[in-house]
């Protein structure tokens, strides 16, 4: 690697600038230390999280077992897959009508108010959506899962919006005006034409905000009810007690559920090009 | 070969076209009127910008006219989206669905009609020999040449059996052989199925060898509309005269003009006669064109119609380019096809050459 950095050329090339390579590696480092740290000592055998005393599974057994992580694991799951549905199927009406319609006045104004949860600090959103559902509770008498559904919606529409958005607009409005022309009214040119090629998109949408609900900690903190747990917020509260390797464990298994699906992302947007 | 009494497939009543508002509008067509019969292969001819394929466009129904009426087979359809008129469009790139078949893609517009499956696989199947590509009915559109492409792009357009077959310079994207053997396919294809082609093209020479009938447009104006034979011969305007071939273009002055023969005044001061086209009856100083192929070189004076002297001899395989600079400063082309026996001219380079004239080579133009 020494070598590596000390490399020294004579040769001009545009694409090497001295250091950069130097540059990246620490950055790596830096990146994925505690990361690495973290999961190793998942695989503890003692008590502690920072002496190593073997490997063991142990703590994959504990968490697995411990009846607290699965309901807010499964809260976690289905605060995300109702979240992440909902706001993708706004976010690609979003879209839609972002891209394949006459442009209108105040149009960046639109996308600039999809794109506000990206921008707004999330303790701001938490703390109004903590008011406003606070009311709300007052008057319905309601306080089930819906509300921190709903909050997640919030914040994963700009998430979802932006891989479909830029699929649209790397998609020729051509294919839809042949359509037109072959006799397909336009609920059919979307179904046949515009849907089929936009899946890619919609999907890689999906995910991202799939990913993002389910790592949720302000905003799921200041909405959720008593007993509302999710997973994210079940480890914040384990971390004010006793911190065991348990916490390793769990957050193992959620970086790799993570990885994966990022994974898929990927695959599924380098293959639609 | 005309075509009498035949049925108007397309008429364009005084259409007009803005784009935007204000200071910002662009008139993209000004009062154009056309009449297409059935089973013509029309062109519509300009340079880019001239409203061409806006025309296309608005028959098409991708665009509604500002002002003006468009009547498909004596019907109104101005006010029909693209899928209610039984018109097709070729596009420029094809603008094929990718993610389908190419069987699939020529099915397209049938299924949408609500054809049955039996029908549909037959007409698919038909087209699919017509189009030279049975062979590859089941691959995907982006494992087929672009020559392929355009084809299938052909057939999908031809399969639901359209009143008029719209092509927006479908041959633009080809290569030069392969623009060539497209061309003969389209002239086949129109003759077979007998579908009245309009075919938008800014190819002076693919109009001339393609069509029926060309309207030469320009900034959204139908200069002329005429056989290729009327536009080349007998252009109207000194930009149609321009865009197709090449042209000479002098000053005259009318001596008089009856019975569609026009008596005029060269710039060497010689006198010629020429035809002139019905109900046009020039006068005072006039712009003509003789085209280059029009005129010769002849050996004896009295022959002679313009005098001027040889700058500049080009060899062109086919023929010898002649310019000559005349008495009057203005550079004249002489084209004259070669013969087997040929020499070099240019001993002749610098000399006094009398120019003689084919009868009516001379064209009075109307602006």
């Amino acid at each position: 690697m020494f070598k590596l950095l000390k490399r020294k050329s004579f040769r001009f090339d545009i694409r090497h600038q001295n250091g950069f390579t130097s540059i990246a590696i620490i950055c790596f480092i830096f990146l994925y230390t505690p990361i690495f740290t973290m999961m190793v000592y998942a695989f503890n055998q003692g008590d502690s999280i920072a002496l190593w005393e073997g490997f063991s599974l142990r703590w994959f057994v504990s968490a697995w077992g411990n009846e607290q992580v699965k309901d807010s694991a499964l809260r976690s799951l289905i605060v995300a897959i109702f979240a992440s549905g909902i706001s993708t199927t706004v976010a690609t009406m979003a879209a839609i009508a972002t891209t394949r319609t006459k442009s209108f006045r105040g149009q960046n104004i639109v996308y600039a108010i999809i794109n506000q949860p990206l921008m707004v600090p999330e303790i701001v959103t938490g703390v109004a959506l903590l008011i406003f559902f606070a009311l709300v509770k007052t008057v319905t008498g309601y306080a089930g899962l819906g509300f921190l559904i709903l909050a997640h919606t919030a914040f994963c529409i700009p998430f979802a919006y932006l891989p479909i958005r830029a699929r649209l607009e790397g998609m020729d409005l051509i294919l839809e005006t042949a359509a037109a022309d072959l006799y397909a009214t336009p609920w059919k040119t979307f179904r046949l034409v515009t849907f089929p090629l936009l899946f890619p998109g919609i999907i890689a949408g999906a995910m991202l905000a799939f990913v993002i609900s389910l790592d949720n900690v302000v905003i799921t903190e200041l909405v959720k009810s008593a007993g509302q747990d999710t997973l994210p917020t079940y480890m914040l509260g384990q971390l004010r007690r006793a911190i065991t390797p348990e916490i390793n464990a769990i957050s193992t298994v959620l970086l790799a559920i993570t990885v994966v699906i990022l994974t898929l992302f990927y695959l599924l947007n380098r293959k639609s090009e | 070969m005309k075509q009498q009494r035949s049925e108007i497939a397309i008429r364009i009543e005084d259409i007009t076209k803005i784009y935007g508002e204000g200071r910002g509008k662009v008139i993209a067509l000004q009062d154009v009127s056309i009449d297409i019969p059935e089973n013509e292969f029309f062109t519509l001819l300009g340079p880019s910008g001239c409203g061409k394929t806006t025309l296309l466009r608005l028959i098409a129904g991708f665009e509604h006219p500002t002002k003006g009426k468009i009547h498909l087979y004596g019907k109104d359809i101005t006010a029909y989206p693209p899928y209610k008129r039984k018109v097709n469009t070729v596009f420029q790139n094809y603008a094929l669905f990718p993610h389908m078949t190419v069987a699939e893609n020529i099915a397209f517009g049938l299924e949408m009609l609500g054809k049955p499956k039996k029908e549909t696989d037959e007409t698919v199947n038909e087209m699919l020999t017509l189009v030279k590509m049975e062979d590859l009915k089941n691959r995907q559109i982006s494992q087929i040449s672009g020559g392929q492409q355009q084809r299938v792009a052909l057939a999908r357009a031809l399969a639901p059996k359209p009143r008029v077959l719209l092509l927006d310079e479908p041959l633009s994207a080809l290569d030069q052989k392969l623009r060539k053997e497209m061309q003969i396919e389209l002239k086949r294809l129109q003759s077979e199925t007998g579908i009245t082609f309009v075919f938008v093209t800014h190819d002076q020479e693919e109009a001339l060898t393609m069509s029926n009938r060309i309207a030469v447009l320009n900034s959204g104006k139908v200069l002329q509309i005429g056989t290729p034979r009327e536009i080349y011969k007998q252009p109207s305007e000194r930009f149609v005269a321009d865009f197709i071939g090449e042209t000479n273009f002098l000053k005259a002055e009318i001596l008089g003009c009856a019975n569609g023969v026009a008596s005029l005044t060269l710039p060497s001061g010689k006198t010629v006669e020429t035809n002139v086209q019905k109900g046009f009856s020039p006068e005072g100083t006039v712009n003509i064109v003789i085209r280059p192929e029009h005129a010769t070189v002849v050996e004896d004076p009295a022959e002679s119609l313009l005098q001027g002297r040889l700058i500049n001899a080009v060899y062109f395989g086919t023929d010898m380019r002649y310019h000559i600079e005349l008495e009057s400063g203005e550079t004249f082309t002489v084209r004259i096809q070669n013969n087997p026996d040929d020499k070099t001219s240019t001993q002749f380079l610098g000399t006094e050459v009398c120019i003689g004239l084919h009868k009516n080579a001379v064209q009075i133009l109307k602006d």
